[in-house]
């Protein structure tokens, strides 16, 4: 039943870009019952699945931007390790309502519709230093584009990494936000570089959680199977799908869902 | 590139274990009553490396399982660790040191000190 559920989870995932890590924990949480812990675990191990299978072929096309991904990872790193450690100690209904405006807001997000930022003319001083820049493909050949605000993407992605850390998902809306709209990167390359981020962070708290013992192999075995295939599915049903509309729909069902995480929290039933 | 293969490699390894645990895992005990409601902590032999190598070599099947996550999860790092020899190579010194920081912060988060 859990891996039915991690399959729509994952499926839903991959066609709308919100990731299956947000999908997951309230599906094991509010429809199964399961402690927010055994969740978070389960979901976060998901993410790393999903993410590191995705980013596989992003890497290959050039569209990742490593040295910028890479040096966020730090602040990602740091940040998922905190949230870790700061999910052992907030009790579970707290990191319910949190989750639930995390919800919100990605809800809100996926329904904007995105205008291009005005690439930048000039590099910000740290990204010269660290060599930032690069190039993407174009059909009219490669695009050079320049890195700003570096100290900002840096504290964002700390943010990104607290929230993944904490509540299992892969926080790539805050990356990709991060990058795009502090950092002026093309949002091709955020997001791909994003989706080659997330994998290590999530990674870096599963290590944490493993460590405490949050990480059971009788649910994650379903939910990481599940999302697997199910986001495989959905790539490749990606080109025929209507996205908008089924954005439209997520939203619309994620809004409700967050409110009843919060509610749940609220009340202490979580 | 081969960091494409090696993260692919990765994870269908890991899914392989996972769901060659979970077989084991299912056929031992066919009747799983889902009781994940309450959270009691995984017992201590799921949670450290060494403990789940042991436990995998006996055949259980959530250990293989447990195995299976930890490689999922040793993946990315794998992945940083490729990348501090593609920056040496590079003779990027800036960019080694700063792949080395968040290798050490992966490695730290996977043992804590234990192994």
């Amino acid at each position: 039943m859990v891996f039915v559920g991690s399959l729509l989870a994952g499926f839903l995932g991959s066609l709308t870009g919100l990731g299956g890590g947000v999908v997951i924990v309230p599906l094991l949480t509010l429809a199964f019952g399961v402690d927010i812990r055994y969740a978070i675990g389960a979901s976060l191990v998901s993410v790393i699945a999903t993410s590191s299978g995705a980013a596989a072929a992003y890497v290959r096309e050039g569209f990742s931007n490593i040295r910028v991904g890479m040096f966020l990872e730090i602040a990602t790193t740091f940040g998922a390790i905190g949230g870790a450690f700061l999910a052992v100690r907030l009790p579970t209904s707290i990191i319910a309502i949190i989750f639930g405006v995390v919800l919100l807001y990605s809800a809100y997000i996926s329904l904007r519709t995105h205008q291009d930022s005005h690439l930048s003319e000039a590099s910000g001083p740290l990204a010269k230093w660290l060599k930032m820049d690069g190039t993407y493909p174009t059909p009219e050949g490669l695009q050079h584009y320049h890195v700003q605000n570096v100290p900002m993407g840096f504290g964002l992605m700390y943010l990104a990494g607290v929230l993944s850390g904490l509540l299992g998902i892969g926080s790539g809306a805050v990356k990709v936000l991060a990058m795009d709209q502090a950092m002026r990167l093309p949002f091709k390359v955020s997001t791909t570089t994003s989706n080659f981020m997330i994998g290590v962070t999530a990674a870096a708290s599963a290590g944490i959680y493993l460590n405490r013992g949050y990480v059971d192999p009788g649910l994650a075995m379903p939910v990481m199977l599940g999302v697997l295939l199910g986001s495989l599915a959905g790539a490749r049903l990606l080109a025929g799908a209507n996205v908008r509309v089924l954005r439209f729909v997520f939203a619309v069902v994620i809004a409700a869902v967050a409110i009843e995480m919060i509610f749940n929290g609220a009340s202490r039933r979580l | 590139m081969a960091i494409g293969t090696l993260l692919r490699t990765g994870v269908v390894l890991s899914a392989l274990l996972v769901f060659v645990g979970g077989m084991v895992y299912v056929f031992r005990h066919p009747s799983i009553p889902i009781n994940y409601r309450t959270f009691s902590g995984e017992p201590d032999n799921l949670r450290h490396i060494a403990g789940i190598v042991q436990a995998s070599l006996s055949f259980h099947g959530r250990a293989i399982i447990q195995l299976g996550l930890l490689l999922l999860i040793a993946t990315p790092v794998m992945r940083v660790a490729f990348s501090v020899f593609a920056f040496a190579m590079e003779k990027d010194w800036k960019y080694v040191v700063v792949t080395l920081i968040v290798l050490v912060l992966l490695l730290y988060s996977l043992t804590e000190g234990h192994l």
